[in-house]
C-alpha cells in the first residue's frame, strides 16, 4: 500500500490538488492497480530490447523553416489563452 | 452505403442539402435520448453541401464521399469549431486548426454534422467518463453504447450519421462498434496522421474509421490515410485505394484463432463465435489454432504504457496556454497560501478541478511509474514486454493471414454496472488492447446478436492483419458481411 507522503509526492509531481479525501482514496485504487502490474515481474525480458517505434521507423526529419497554420490564424489561437497581456500569455507569479 | 449514397447525389434524386437535412431532424428526434454528440456544426455543415450541389448542378464530377454527411470524435480538432476531449478542462477550447484528417475530409467535400462523444480524452471503455453526459446504446438505451469512441459509434447505429471518425488506444473504436453493432477499423500504427488529434498515449493512438459496411470504412481509409510532416511517426504513404481490394475471394487465405483468447470464452458468445468460424470455412478459408503466448501480460503491460504516456500528454494542460483556469479569487481547501493563486496552486487548482476522476487516476499511475526509481521496473520493463508481445505477432504472422476472434468477452453491458471498479473496466479491453501494442490493424465487424431483456445485443468478431495489410483484412471481412447480410 502507497502511504500518505507518497501520495502527496506523486500528486504533487503530477500538478494535481488532491484533499484529504482524495489521498485516501488514491491509496487504495492506486495500490491495487500496482499490485496488478507486478504481473509482469513474471516475465524474463533478459535480452530484450525494448520497443522504440512500433514498426521500425528511424528518426525523420524535417526542413528548418517556420510555416503558418490554420485559416483563423493568431488572434484566433491567443482567443484560447486565459489570460493576455501585450499580446504575449501572462504567467503568473512563480514565487 | 456510401456508394449508393453517392448515386443518389449525381442522379439527382437528392441533394447534399437536403441529406444534410434529413440527417440533422434524425439528431433533433433521436439525440435527447442517445446523447451522442456535443456539438453541432449545422453553419459548417450547410455550407460545405451547397458547395457540394453547385458543383453537382454544374456537371463536375464529385468525390465518393463528398456530400455525404459524417460525425467526428471531439478529441480531433475542426477550425474554428469547440473541441473538448469530453473534458471540462477544455469546456471553453475552439480549435484554431484543422486536423490532418479533417483537412484531408474537407478537400474530399465530406459534410461534417457535428462533434461525439466520448470518455474524458478517450479514457474509458463505455462512455460513461465524459465530463457532459452518458451516451446510450441505440440498440438498448439502458446499456452502454462503449467507449472510448461512444458517440461516433452511437451516432452511426442510430442513423445520426453516416460514417464518423473516432480514435482507438485500446479498443477504442472497435469495442464500441461491436457494442453497438456496426464495423470499426483501427489502422496501423503511422498509417493515419494523429496531427490535431488531442493525444492519449501517442505509441497507441490511431484515428479509424466507424460505419455500418466494411467497404465504407475501407473509403474512408483510402481518403485519411498517408504520410504527414506535422506527424513524425506516419508511415510512409501507400496511395491505395482500399476499396478497389475487396474481392470477396478468401480462399486459401489462413485464420489463426488464438487459444489464449478463446478458451475463456463461455454460452452464446462461444457459440456465435464458432459459427462464424464455420462460415469463414464454407467460404474458403482454412482456421488454424495458434498460440500467443504473452497474451496474459497484455493488459499490465498496456496499463503501465498507456498510463505513463497520459501523465506526459496531459501536462499541457496547465490553466495557463489555453483552456479552463481554476478561479482566482476563490479559496481551494489544498493549500493555505493567500490569494490571489501563485503559478503552483494555479496548476494545482485548475487540474484538480478540471480533470475528471479516471484522468486523474491515470495521471497519477503514469507520474509514478516515471518518476525516479521505477522507471525501470514499470515503463523500460513494460516496453521491453510490448517487444516479447510484437515478437507472438510476428511469429504467428509467418504461418496465417489474419487473427480472429470475438471483439470483446462480453455484450454491451448496462450503464453503471463497472463505473465502481477501474480494473473490472479495464478487462473489457482485453482482446483489443494487443493490436494497439503490437501495432497491427484490426477490424470489428458484426457476426451474431443474443437476446437479451427483448433487445438483441450486438456481438462483433474481431480481424487483425500484418503491418500495413489494410487491404487483405479488409477483404476478409467485407467476404464475410456479402455472405451473411442479406
Amino acid at each position: 500500500m502507497l502511504s500518505k507522503e507518497e501520495i502527496l509526492h506523486i500528486a504533487t509531481l503530477a500538478r494535481i490538488g488532491v484533499s484529504e479525501q482524495d489521498v485516501e482514496k488514491y491509496q487504495h485504487d492506486l495500490s491495487e492497480i500496482l499490485d496488478y502490474f507486478k504481473k509482469l515481474d513474471e516475465v524474463d525480458v533478459t535480452g530484450v530490447e525494448p520497443i522504440g517505434h512500433i514498426t521500425g521507423m528511424q528518426n525523420t526529419f524535417r526542413s528548418d523553416e517556420h510555416f503558418d497554420f490554420g485559416e483563423l490564424g493568431k488572434e484566433e489561437i491567443m482567443k484560447n489563452v486565459p489570460e493576455v497581456k501585450e499580446g504575449f500569455i501572462k504567467v503568473k507569479s512563480v514565487l | 452505403m456510401i456508394r449508393d449514397l453517392h448515386q443518389k447525389l449525381i442522379n439527382k434524386e437528392i441533394t447534399s442539402v437536403q441529406l444534410t437535412e434529413q440527417y440533422f431532424d434524425v439528431i433533433e428526434k433521436n439525440d435527447a435520448e442517445i446523447g451522442a454528440y456535443l456539438t453541432l456544426t449545422k453553419k459548417l455543415a450547410m455550407q460545405q453541401a451547397q458547395f457540394v450541389d453547385e458543383k453537382i448542378a454544374k456537371g463536375e464530377e464529385i468525390d465518393l464521399i463528398e456530400g455525404i454527411p459524417c460525425a467526428i470524435k471531439d478529441n480531433i480538432c475542426v477550425d474554428g469549431v469547440r473541441t473538448t476531449a469530453a473534458s471540462k478542462i477544455l469546456d471553453n477550447y475552439i480549435a484554431p486548426y484543422d486536423a490532418t484528417v479533417i483537412r484531408k475530409l474537407k478537400e474530399c467535400g465530406a459534410v461534417i454534422l457535428g462533434k461525439t462523444n466520448l470518455d474524458e480524452f478517450a479514457m474509458g471503455s463505455s462512455t460513461e467518463n465524459s465530463a457532459y453526459k452518458i451516451t446510450k446504446n441505440p440498440v438498448d438505451t439502458s446499456r452502454v453504447a462503449g467507449g472510448s469512441s461512444g458517440g461516433s459509434v452511437a451516432s452511426v447505429a442510430a442513423g445520426q450519421a453516416v460514417w464518423s471518425l473516432g480514435t482507438d488506444t485500446g479498443g477504442s473504436i472497435r469495442q464500441p462498434a461491436s457494442f453497438c453493432g456496426v464495423v470499426g477499423l483501427k489502422p496501423t500504427y503511422g498509417r493515419v496522421s494523429r496531427s490535431g488529434a488531442i493525444a492519449m498515449a501517442s505509441s497507441l493512438d490511431q484515428i479509424g474509421p466507424i460505419a455500418k459496411r466494411v467497404e465504407d470504412v475501407a473509403i474512408i481509409l483510402s481518403r485519411i490515410s498517408g504520410q504527414d510532416l506535422l506527424d513524425a511517426t506516419s508511415a510512409k504513404s501507400s496511395d491505395k485505394k482500399y476499396e478497389d481490394y475487396l474481392t470477396g475471394d478468401i480462399s486459401g487465405k489462413v485464420i489463426g484463432v488464438p487459444k489464449e483468447y478463446v478458451e475463456s470464452l463461455e454460452g452464446e458468445i462461444k457459440n456465435i463465435f464458432e459459427k462464424s468460424l464455420e462460415k469463414f470455412r464454407t467460404l474458403g478459408a482454412k482456421i488454424e489454432t495458434i498460440s500467443l503466448p504473452h497474451s496474459e501480460y497484455a493488459l499490465p503491460t498496456y496499463y503501465i504504457i498507456m498510463t505513463s504516456e497520459v501523465s506526459s500528454n496531459l501536462a499541457k494542460f496547465d490553466g495557463i496556454k489555453f483552456g479552463m483556469r481554476s478561479d482566482d479569487n476563490v479559496d481551494s481547501d489544498i493549500n493555505e497560501n493567500a490569494l490571489p493563486k501563485k503559478l503552483l496552486e494555479t496548476y494545482l487548482d485548475t487540474r484538480k478541478i478540471g480533470f475528471g476522476d479516471e484522468v486523474k487516476r491515470r495521471i497519477m499511475l503514469g507520474t509514478y511509474a516515471l518518476s525516479a526509481g521505477y522507471y525501470d521496473a514499470y515503463y523500460l520493463k513494460a516496453q521491453k514486454v510490448r517487444a516479447l508481445i510484437r515478437r507472438d505477432f510476428e511469429n504467428a504472422f509467418k504461418t496465417v493471414d489474419f487473427i480472429y476472434s470475438p471483439t470483446a468477452p462480453e455484450v454491451a453491458f448496462k450503464i453503471g454496472e463497472k463505473s465502481a471498479d477501474p480494473l473490472k473496466m479495464y478487462l473489457s479491453d482485453i482482446f483489443t488492447i494487443t493490436a494497439n501494442l503490437a501495432g497491427v490493424p484490426a477490424i470489428s465487424f458484426p457476426i451474431g446478436a443474443i437476446a437479451t431483456d427483448g433487445k438483441e445485443l450486438p456481438v462483433g468478431g474481431q480481424l487483425m492483419g500484418k503491418w500495413f495489410d489494410e487491404e487483405g483484412m479488409l477483404n476478409c471481412a467485407h467476404t464475410y458481411e456479402i455472405n451473411t447480410k442479406k
